[in-house]
């Protein structure tokens, strides 16, 4: 077989394998939500569909796609139909620079376990975060209702603010590392994650991330007892599906950054490497689950004042910190 | 190759920027922007700048637009008569926009680095980047930054508002 062959073929098969872990893990991700809250709240949770409720996400699929796919009169119609592409697919693609396990040995040649080693990997994955923005965004303003709109501008102000904090919670990492690359970072996390090195950097970064995913306690951009549903109010059917299915790849995506950035990616003793990784994953997949079920939600201003007034100049403040130590401890490489 | 590449981005960027300035939606002039503003990051990827490309889509596409749109949706702008024309025709040149970004961008993918005349005969690493910025261009950073800083401050005095400004001087019991 010739050579570009093969390594097209490699590529795909990789796709095809992290495309497939996404959409199932993102479908029982809500089934294991829904289990671990009927628990948290106690009561059973679904449990009619198949064996232990296991079957339930492909009785909801179901349900989502045969159901009414509504638009408003007034909407934008060209923005409300791509709106929920835009959340879905930003999600996705992010996956491509995470490497979720040491590179193998196949057919005889050095296979790494990510879809594309980039060397800014961490700027890439900045960037689609920024994006995703857009879909939230457009999806409530071309629903052209008040309670879309509301939501929308919510999320964008949200997202906006964590964000910043989001990306600089990354910069001591990428001091430390003495690299953008996601595999890179991974490598020098070989003794000891960044987590134990650099912890408020890691709490930062598990705050704005929870902040990123729009859940409790920051779910106001779709505060059921004060706007309905938020920006995806009028949305129905398939193409809430998409927005809903888009909020777990991002829960799952967001605990991967975090175990690939702070947890020492797939490092760890005994087990092999990508079974630790998604040990670390389903860990703060969990952690993410558990604040849900036990935090209330934040007042709108109490949220921009612990974004801007605490957690940024924090972060600051780190940064500054992190590279004066990495300064004094091998000022010579500069 | 990449000169046909660059030349299509070029026409991409313009047009889409064009689309900006005449629409009467502002919502959807800012779309038309942030088209514009992926073409400019593959251009800046042709000349050989990954970074730059990257910076772009993240600062310009991702956040100042975002606050464009942030600040159009609070004002709640009314948009002018709504453009007359079946939907497709009215969305045709956004379609037809990402639609050759998309594909000039397929095309870089798959291209050979440094192939052939017009490729980028250099290449800024983030590393390489990092130190042309902060030792040869230090200053002009440095000036940059403080002018950002300024325009902070004045902001910042001029959003407080008179009564406020009043108060601090204590003329206001």
């Amino acid at each position: 077989m010739p050579e570009w062959l093969v390594t097209t073929i490699l590529i795909l098969v990789k796709l095809g394998f992290v495309f497939f872990l996404l959409l199932t893990g993102a479908a029982y991700m809500v089934l294991a939500e829904r289990k671990l809250l009927g628990r948290m709240q106690l009561r059973y949770g679904p449990n009619r569909v198949g064996p232990f409720g296991l079957l339930q996400p492909l009785a909801d699929a179901v349900k989502l796609v045969t159901k009414e796919d509504f638009i408003p009169s007034q909407a934008d119609k060209f923005l409300f139909f791509i709106a929920p592409g835009i959340a879905a697919v930003t999600a996705l693609l992010t996956f491509a620079v995470v490497p979720f396990g040491p590179p193998i040995r196949l057919f005889g040649r050095e296979v790494p376990l990510v879809i594309c080693d980039l060397n800014i990997g961490v700027l890439y994955f900045l960037g689609l975060s920024s994006l995703a923005v857009y879909g939230v965004t457009l999806g409530g303003w071309a629903s052209n209702s008040k309670y879309a709109l509301l939501g929308s501008i919510r999320a964008l102000s949200q997202l906006i603010s964590y964000e910043l904090s989001m990306g600089l919670a990354i910069v001591p990492v990428v001091l430390m590392a003495r690299s953008f690359s996601l595999t890179n970072i991974v490598n020098a996390q070989a003794g000891l994650p960044f987590a134990i090195l650099n912890p408020p950097a890691f709490l930062i970064f598990l705050v704005s991330v929870l902040a990123e995913s729009k859940r409790i306690p920051f779910d106001l951009p779709e505060a059921e007892n004060e706007i309905v549903a938020g920006f995806h109010t009028e949305y129905s059917g398939m193409r809430f599906g998409l927005f809903f299915v888009g909020e777990y790849i991002n829960v799952i995506i967001l605990s991967s950054m975090v175990t690939v950035l702070f947890l020492g990616g797939w490092h760890g003793p005994l087990l092999p490497g990508i079974v630790w990784f998604f040990l670390k994953v389903g860990f703060i997949s969990f952690l993410f689950i558990w604040t849900r079920g036990t935090l209330p939600r934040l007042r709108y201003d109490q949220l921009m004042h612990f974004g801007w007034k605490i957690l940024v100049p924090l972060a600051l403040v780190n940064v500054i910190v992190t590279g004066a130590i990495l300064l004094l401890l091998n000022p010579a490489k500069g | 190759m990449t000169a046909a590449i660059f030349y299509i981005l070029s026409a991409a960027a313009l047009l889409a920027t064009l689309m900006a300035i005449t629409r009467k939606n502002p919502v959807h002039a800012v779309i038309y922007l942030v088209h514009a503003f992926f073409a400019l990051a593959l251009i800046f990827f042709i000349l050989g700048a990954p970074l730059v490309a990257a910076w772009e889509v993240i600062i310009y596409a991702g956040a100042i637009m975002v606050l464009f749109l942030f600040i159009i949706m609070m004002l709640e702008l009314t948009p002018g008569e709504a453009a007359r024309g079946p939907g497709w025709q009215r969305w045709a040149p956004v379609i037809l926009l990402s639609g050759s970004i998309v594909v000039c961008t397929l095309l870089l993918m798959t291209a050979e680095p440094q192939a052939g005349p017009g490729g980028p005969n250099f290449y800024a690493s983030p590393r390489d980047f990092g130190y042309g910025l902060f030792k040869e261009y230090a200053l002009a950073v440095e000036i940059v930054s403080f002018q950002l800083l300024f325009a902070a401050v004045g902001a910042f005095y001029v959003g407080r508002g008179e009564r406020t400004r009043r108060r601090a001087r204590g003329d206001e019991r």
